[in-house]
């Protein structure tokens, strides 16, 4: 199989139109919505660059977290730490889960909407 | 949980409903000269109409399939009520002209006077004519919230729900949990909010999204609250916090109370008026659970576009920003932590 243009190239190229063609002659409603439209190629740029790493750093900190198998996959593991919180054998006097949980939403975060404030607060 | 679906067959059919409203409201001699569909407003439909020295503001139900934006939500006719309930106390608000009807046609929805000013909160956080406007906006935020606290509720509509801070976890995360999509930071939340309950303070009617967006606001600040959907009876403290959320606060972080102000100023405001004694420190457990709210109500919006029910883009992409609160949580959490 090949790849080019590569999915990253592709998405791209429908951003520009969005941003460049389309975009520019809208008003309204769809103006709005061809906006959330780019800004949403952009969160799928940065999640195709970014998840990967991310989610390998995540599911290490989750394999320590919990003393889990270390093939399980990562919404395993995230369902068995909402289990954990929510049976109260977790806490936020856990030793290590609120640093794991701010790691993975700040990841998470960046990916998402990185110009967030909340994400500027967080790294301060 | 009202859901009343307002469809009309095509827009000339409602255009031609419009004209008659405008007669059968404002006399034989008023003929409407513009419809303006404004911008705003995901959950329902805002048009302004004028025509003569008539300029007012329709708001209705979706013409459409209405989008899920939250299961508290009270209906236009009740919302129509409560705005002229609030008049009585001394909010700002606008002037409710006329509640529909079946005669009229047109759905859910009522007719008010148009108060001008702006309701985006980028422009009012930056521009340079709001400047002044800023100053005010704390303090006139806690008189406003204290004229809305003194609303009699003996004369309130019957859909008005009680909710206190123990109801709303319950609410939320009944909501959360139906999703069957595990966030363990909303766990930690759910958990260290229910840890940590205040004692309710005396009931009152709480506007329930009181907020930039939702505010109209002049060049000398706070000209009306809009948008009452969300109300509710519950703690006076859930109106103080929300306004202080994060999300609310639209990049302006630094400056607690809506991106403006700072909640020393509110609160000096609401005390004063209100005899009460709340303290920022009572904020601080509300506006964990305001966070909270914002991102399982983003999650309903989204779960619109999982479900089919909306395919739109905004829709689909309002679920990634669900991770936006989950950062203020853990913020907040740090602090509470700390």
């Amino acid at each position: 199989m090949h790849d080019q243009p590569s999915i990253s190239e592709l998405v791209q190229a429908v951003k520009n139109f969005i941003d460049e063609s389309a975009a520019p002659n809208l008003t309204g409603h769809a103006a709005f919505h061809a906006r959330v439209a780019s800004n949403a190629l952009a969160t799928v740029l940065r999640d195709l660059e970014q998840r990967p790493n991310a989610e390998v750093a995540e599911r290490a900190r989750l394999i320590t977290l919990l003393g889990a198998d270390e093939d399980a996959d990562i919404k395993t593991l995230n369902a068995e730490l909402s289990t954990r919180i929510q049976s109260d054998a977790f806490s936020i006097e856990t030793a290590g889960l609120l640093a794991h949980l701010k790691a993975t939403t700040m990841a998470q975060v960046e990916i998402d909407q990185p110009r967030y404030s909340g994400l500027k607060t967080a790294k301060t | 949980m009202t859901l009343i679906v307002a469809k009309m067959g095509s827009k000339s059919e409602f255009e031609t409903g419009l004209h008659a409203l405008f007669t059968r409201v404002f006399g034989e001699s008023a003929a409407l000269e513009s419809i303006q569909r404004l911008s705003g407003g995901a959950s329902q439909e805002t048009w302004a109409l004028g025509g003569g020295e008539h300029e007012v503001i329709l708001r209705r139900s979706p013409g459409g399939t209405r989008a899920a934006r939250s299961s508290a939500a009270i209906g236009l006719a009740a919302e129509a009520r409560l705005i002229e309930a609030a008049a009585t106390t001394g909010v700002p608000v606008p002037d409710v002209l006329h509640v529909l009807d079946d005669h009229d046609g047109l759905g859910d929805g009522f007719l008010m006077s148009r108060v001008l000013g702006e309701t985006i909160a980028r422009p009012i956080l930056r521009n340079p004519e709001f400047e002044n406007a800023r100053t005010k906006l704390a303090a006139q935020s806690g008189a406003a919230l204290a004229a809305i606290h003194a609303i009699p509720t003996d004369t309130l509509p019957p859909e008005l729900a009680l909710s206190d801070g123990r109801a709303q976890i319950a609410q939320y995360e009944e909501i959360y949990r139906s999703f069957d999509a595990p966030r363990p930071v909303f766990e930690l939340a759910l958990q260290w909010l229910k840890a940590n309950t205040p004692t309710p303070r005396d009931t009152v009617l709480v506007h329930g999204d009181f907020r930039l967006g939702n505010l109209m606001v002049d060049e000398t600040g706070l000209a009306a609250v809009l948008d009452w959907e969300l109300a509710h009876l519950g703690d006076p403290r859930e109106d103080i916090a929300w306004v202080c959320v994060n999300s609310w606060r639209f990049g302006q972080s630094q400056n607690r109370v809506g991106g403006f102000g700072n909640l020393g100023d509110l609160l000096n405001a609401y005390n004063q008026k209100t005899g009460q004694d709340i303290l920022a420190s009572e904020i601080d457990w509300w506006e964990m659970l305001g966070s909270l709210k914002w991102g399982v109500m983003c999650m309903i919006m989204y779960e619109a576009f999982r479900s089919g029910a909306d395919a739109s883009v905004e829709r689909a992409a309002i679920g990634r920003r669900v991770s936006e609160t989950e950062i203020d949580l853990i913020n907040l959490l740090e602090a509470a932590h700390a």
